[in-house]
């Protein structure tokens, strides 16, 4: 046993961990956006493998990186504006609407996935971990901190960017009223059913980053249900996070934790465990974390409630 | 369908050539606006299949040709409905209810396992009682796997969606681990249980297809909840809680009970529905009994606007699409998964058809 | 003054679906004045306003202003022109602060909100200059009502309006507290402001107003000088007809405690203490009311008396049997009616039929239920014989009750809770939201039901409801019951001195009296 614990099995541990929780912490930002302005997105595990796929098959044809990143967030942001056609515009259930786009991201990807690459076998080229000189082999920490790829480090970038947007902005504040008190926000003549297409769109958007992550910067390709459950362990990440963006960024670090245990533990031959427990972690944290957060408090007051002008 | 709330039996005194002919009228609304939607879903797939290379037409004819052409494969689809119907049922009680169990799937895996274990276990009992006690095994587990979601949310609000789903997947991978671990067949290649013994095996009605009890059970269990629902005091404590959490409480109806009761049951006829799968069907468990039967069934509630009876036809009408996108793989080569597109689609018009309304009420949380 | 008017609505019509909420309304108002415009609930009072400003966009019809065509497509082009509105259900987003609130929705979107010196400067310059109290860090959730009223009103003069709309703005309000927002409007007119106050207290128009417009059936019906008239003149506007100011009441002699409470204290749904030490007993023939603004524990009281909040400390009991640890379900079993403050968040279930709503609290037995299954035949008739009783427009009992107007819905409310014929009432706002005509039914119902010896409690914030049919009046302030008074419109001070939790004051003013 005591092998486990060296600082090399620690270093590879969090260096995995932040990998691993890249497409979170994407999909979970997203999501904050999506319900402080009301809307609750189930639909997110659709989203983000249509993320997954789009990118996947533009690097399949094209062959650039930035390329296919740029694809898969207007993918997501796309199947957003038809989420948020069917909540926002037609008022139906957040959460029948959520399971539909589910059912077709699961669909649509597979299919096409079966259509145009199933034979192909072939893998796309992706990120590689950037070489920052002096740091990237620093013992220990170039490991964990310095050896990843630009996606990854863009998770600190995204974190900023919400929390100027959501906090700093004219735009963020209304985005924040609209999900508390949406007729406020209409009464000084702005559109609530605009921000919340533009809530959902950058969370889908995001989410579509989370997915493209998985085929683009993580794995070299596609598989269906890549994602699987990432998109729902996101929302489970936002109730954790209370709705904040930099707590999104942690929530999402301690699943990373989890998924990269369950890698690291499965590599160790010296633990008697069925793999599949450790499979099962991160969706049993999930629940735990779920049960943890008693006081709901913080909730957005309108989260699913869809908004009617008087 | 469209609208059972106002589905009652009227006053004697009312005219009765009028009340049967308004009777018509809404019968007719509540069948048009579902038909539409599934064409309208249909017309979706087929340009999907034509943008990419495939003769939608001839793909859908060959299909709707195809699976009606005899009583084998007329009876395939009534086997391939049993667990649509069952969990579609389920699914229109707990929706009634306003809860959201996404995890139908993982509930169905928990029954499958559950009617494995006691269908291995008891040699020389009588079909008799072997039978019902492997359908009682897969319920009760299904039920109890649903109600871990059910108390977390009634004691910790933990939203029903997210762990619903999570358990979905705890039931898949804890599946992985029993066929390959302690429920493996040592025999066998392949990592799969051993076979039910033959007095646990569901009595097949109509051989020499595989078509079994279980259609009987789920169309009884179907007209049962609704009875349930719409015509006794405890569905009518379930819907009122599904609508309104505060009148319920204020009419002396304890939510908590309720949301168990709604969800375990739901629970329970997605186990039934793996009891069937294993006992009637394929006879083992294995790792992907399941093509998403759990998910399916979602789409099959809401299509009957969640009214059981109406999940007949629907889970019905989901089996035809599934057995004829089986055959679609095979003639045409057709990616078989092209059915959840299809699933999607069906809600989505169904929604912008407004056969599913929002209720604005209050959900519990 | 020149002829045309500050303001001049002309012919305005608004329709929703079928709904006619202004039908060819014409209203003119006069620069620098205290214009009160008067109505029942649903005359379109509201409406009219939101039309006023760019909330609503009118049909038909044009509204002149300072002598020009005004055309709004938003509330924020409202604003630009100088008119503001301070809403009901007031605009403040509950988890930013005063300032953040005000800036809301103001200038572009990607503007970033780095420096808000000048806006905390302003508010703080505005605040001292009438006197509001009002600090620009403050969250609005930890604010009390009365305060943000003031953060309302303070908005509207932050974004420099000169036409003020006050819709009832004295509905959540003490007598005290009200009487300084009449002060502070007539400041504001000294300042060369112009206010519209829509209200339905005949009492409060007739101190502010310069002029008055009465509304009715969607229409203004009747404009004056507030001097020229008088509340009964106004009132018989307001209803078409002269209403039934007093009741009739029969003296009665209460007879045995039907319904006690001792010592009763509970908290509330976040677990903050809300009723403290309550005691109170009802008897036979006698209607008790309980006062008070809203928000002082009236509610948790109410649950709390029927199950539905557990209780920390006291005991209740009904004809003598101890009830507060029953649960809900329990308590309903016992000979106990309750019409509860809200009815579309309790009361009722909207998406049900008449008989559905009936059938609520006595689903499960006889005479409704038998061996788990529902008597529909039983309940259509039941409650084909309440809608006839209690006269509620419906096409029938198969009828949603969402079809039907809010006071419908209440008089249903009332019908099924005396139906299941009740030793005790307990009312929480009868009249809440309901026409005078609803009113009336339901007030004279009550008054039966004191007749028939029934014990009767009605929590209400409405003192004129009070006034009009209770034998004794106690006050709630911060959970506490702190005092009682007889009906007497008299004592009306002494009454808004104890709703503001001023004991002290208010035993002066009775020591004064006698």
């Amino acid at each position: 046993m005591e092998d486990v614990a060296t600082l090399g099995f620690i270093a590879t541990t969090i260096g995995a961990t932040w990998r691993l929780a890249t497409p979170l912490i994407f999909a979970a930002i997203g999501e904050v956006f999506s319900e402080r302005a009301g809307v609750l997105n189930i639909g997110l595990e659709g989203v983000m493998l249509v993320g997954a796929f789009v990118g996947f098959a533009t690097m399949f044809a094209y062959g650039s990186l930035p390329l296919g990143l740029a694809s898969a967030v207007a993918a997501g942001a796309v199947v957003g504006l038809l989420f948020a056609f069917f909540t926002i515009t037609i008022k139906a259930d957040q959460i029948v609407v959520g399971a539909a786009i589910n059912l077709l991201g699961m669909g649509l990807t597979a299919f096409l996935f079966r259509t145009y690459f199933v034979g192909t076998g072939r893998g796309v080229e992706i990120a590689q971990p950037l070489d920052i000189p002096g740091l990237s082999d620093l013992p220990f920490f170039g490991e964990a901190f310095f050896r990843h790829n630009a996606i990854v480090y863009s998770t600190l970038l995204v974190v900023v960017l919400a929390v100027v947007v959501l906090y700093k902005t004219s735009f963020g504040l209304t985005l924040r009223a609209v999900g508390e008190h949406p007729k406020a926000v209409d009464v000084v003549g702005r559109s609530v059913a605009a921000y919340r297409y533009g809530a959902v769109m950058i969370g889908t958007g995001l989410a579509g980053l989370g997915g493209a992550f998985l085929t683009l910067g993580h794995s070299n390709q596609f598989v269906e249900n890549i994602t699987s459950g990432r998109g729902f362990i996101a929302l489970a990440v936002v109730v954790f996070a209370r709705w904040s963006p930099v707590g999104a960024f942690f929530v999402a670090m301690l699943f990373g934790l989890f998924y990269a245990l369950q890698l690291q533990l499965q590599a160790q031959p010296a633990l008697n465990i069925p793999y599949q427990a450790l499979q099962a972690l991160p969706y049993v944290m999930t629940i735990v974390a779920l049960v943890m957060v008693r006081n709901k408090g913080d909730t957005p007051k309108m989260l699913g409630v869809p908004y009617t002008k008087a | 369908m469209a609208n059972i709330e106002n589905e009652r039996p009227r006053a004697a005194d009312t005219d009765i050539m009028g009340n049967a002919m308004s009777m018509l009228v809404r019968i007719a609304q509540a069948i048009a606006l579902p038909v539409a939607a599934v064409l309208v879903a249909l017309i979706c797939g087929g340009i999907l299949l034509s943008l990419n290379g495939f003769n939608g037409w001839d793909v859908f004819s060959v299909m709707i040709v195809g699976v009606l052409q005899d009583t084998r494969s007329i009876a395939e689809i009534l086997l391939k409905s049993i667990p649509l119907i069952l969990i579609g049922v389920g699914l229109c009680v707990a929706f009634r209810c306003s809860i959201w169990n996404i995890g139908a799937e993982g509930q169905l895996y928990a029954g499958a396992v559950a009617a494995t274990i006691v269908g291995v276990a008891f040699e020389g009992l009588t079909p008799w009682i072997y039978v019902p006690l492997v359908m009682v095994a897969g319920a009760l587990a299904g039920a109890a796997w649903a109600g871990i979601a059910g108390l977390l949310k009634v004691y910790f609000r933990a939203s029903e969606i997210v762990t619903t789903i999570m358990l979905n997947y705890i039931a898949l991978i804890g599946t992985s681990y029993l066929v390959t671990g302690p429920l493996r067949d040592a025999a066998s290649a392949y990592p799969q249980s051993a076979r039910l013994l033959k007095e646990a095996w569901m009595p097949r009605i109509l051989p020499p297809t595989r078509l079994h009890i279980g259609i009987l059970v789920a169309v009884a269990l179907a007209i049962a909840f609704y009875v349930f629902l719409f015509r006794s005091s405890a569905g009518y404590a379930v819907r009122v809680v599904g609508i309104n959490a505060n009148a319920a409480r204020y009419a002396g109806i304890n939510v908590g009970r309720n949301i168990m009761i709604a969800i375990c049951i739901s629970g329970g006829m997605a186990g039934l529905a793996g009891a069937f799968e294993v006992a009637g069907v394929t006879r083992r468990l294995y790792q992907n009994i399941s093509p998403g039967y759990g998910f399916e069934g979602i789409a099959v509630a809401l299509l009957a606007n969640n009214n059981p009876i109406g999940a007949i036809f629907s889970g019905g009408l989901f089996a035809i699409l599934r057995s004829g996108s089986e055959l679609m793989q095979i003639t045409a080569q057709v990616p078989q998964v092209l059915v959840s597109v299809i699933q999607g689609m069906v809600i989505l018009s169904v929604v912008a058809f407004g056969v599913y309304r929002f209720r604005s009420a209050s959900r519990s949380q | 003054m020149n002829t045309q008017p500050f303001l001049r609505m002309d012919d305005i019509h608004k329709r929703f679906g079928d709904l006619v909420a202004s039908g060819g309304v014409t209203l003119e108002v006069e620069e620098n004045e205290i214009h009160s415009l008067l109505g029942e609930n649903g005359a379109g009072k509201s409406v009219l306003m939101n039309i006023l400003c760019g909330v609503l966009s009118p049909n038909e019809g044009q509204i002149i202003y300072r002598g020009e065509p005004l055309r709004l497509g938003s509330p924020r082009e409202a604003i630009r022109h100088g008119i503001g509105m301070v809403h009901q259900h007031f605009m403040l987003v509950p988890n930013l602060t005063v300032a953040e609130n005000y800036v809301l929705g103001q200038g572009m979107p990607a503007r970033v909100i780095s420096n808000m010196r000048d806006v905390y400067a302003r508010i703080r310059e505005l605040s001292e200059r009438y006197g509001l109290d009002v600090r620009p860090d403050a969250l609005i959730q930890d604010l009390s009502v009365g305060e943000q009223q003031r953060v309302e009103i303070l908005k509207v003069l932050f974004h420099g309006i000169d036409l003020l709309i006050l819709d009832e703005p004295t509905a959540v309000l003490t007598p005290q507290e009200t009487d300084r927002l009449l002060v502070l409007l007539r400041d504001l007119v000294k300042d060369g402001k112009t206010v519209i106050f829509i209200s339905h207290k005949l009492d409060e128009v007739m101190t502010v107003s310069d002029r008055v417009s009465v509304m009715r059936d969607a229409k203004v019906v009747f404009t004056t000088r507030a001097a020229d008239t008088n509340p009964r003149e106004l009132a018989r506007m307001m209803v078409g007809r002269d209403v039934l100011m007093e009741l009739p009441r029969t003296n009665r002699t209460p007879g045995r405690t039907v319904f006690s409470v001792d010592g009763l204290s509970c908290d509330n749904e976040i677990g903050l203490p809300a009723v403290r030490n309550v005691s109170l007993e009802v008897r036979e023939g006698e209607i008790v009311g309980i006062a008070g603004v809203s928000g002082n524990g009236q509610s948790e009281l109410a649950l709390a008396m029927t199950g539905l909040l557990p209780v920390t400390s006291g005991t209740i009991s009904l004809n003598g049997e101890e009830i507060s640890r029953l649960p809900p379900g329990e308590v309903n079993r016992r000979p106990i009616g309750h019409i509860p403050e809200d009815r579309h968040k309790m009361g009722i279930v909207l998406p049900l039929a008449l008989t559905e709503n009936v059938l609520l609290q006595r689903y499960n037995r006889p005479p409704f239920a038998k061996h788990g299954l529902l008597k529909f035949g039983t309940i259509a008739e039941h409650t084909r014989d309440l809608i006839r009783r209690f006269r509620v427009k419906a096409s029938g009992e198969f009828d949603l009750i969402q079809n039907l107007s809010g006071g419908n819905q209440q008089k249903l409310v009332v019908a099924r809770e005396l139906a299941r014929d009740p030793d005790f009432l307990l009312i929480n706002q009868l009249t809440r939201g309901i026409d005078i005509g609803a009113m009336e039914l339901v007030m004279q119902e009550v008054l039966k039901q004191r007749e028939a010896g029934r014990a009767i409690l009605l929590i209400s914030t409405e003192l004129e409801e009070l006034f009009a049919i209770c034998d004794r009046i106690l006050v709630m302030f911060h959970g506490e019951l702190v005092g009682e008074l007889p009906p007497d419109r008299g004592r009306i001070e002494e009454m808004g001195l104890l709703m503001a939790g001023d004991r002290q004051e208010a035993a002066r003013l009775a020591a004064a009296r006698t």
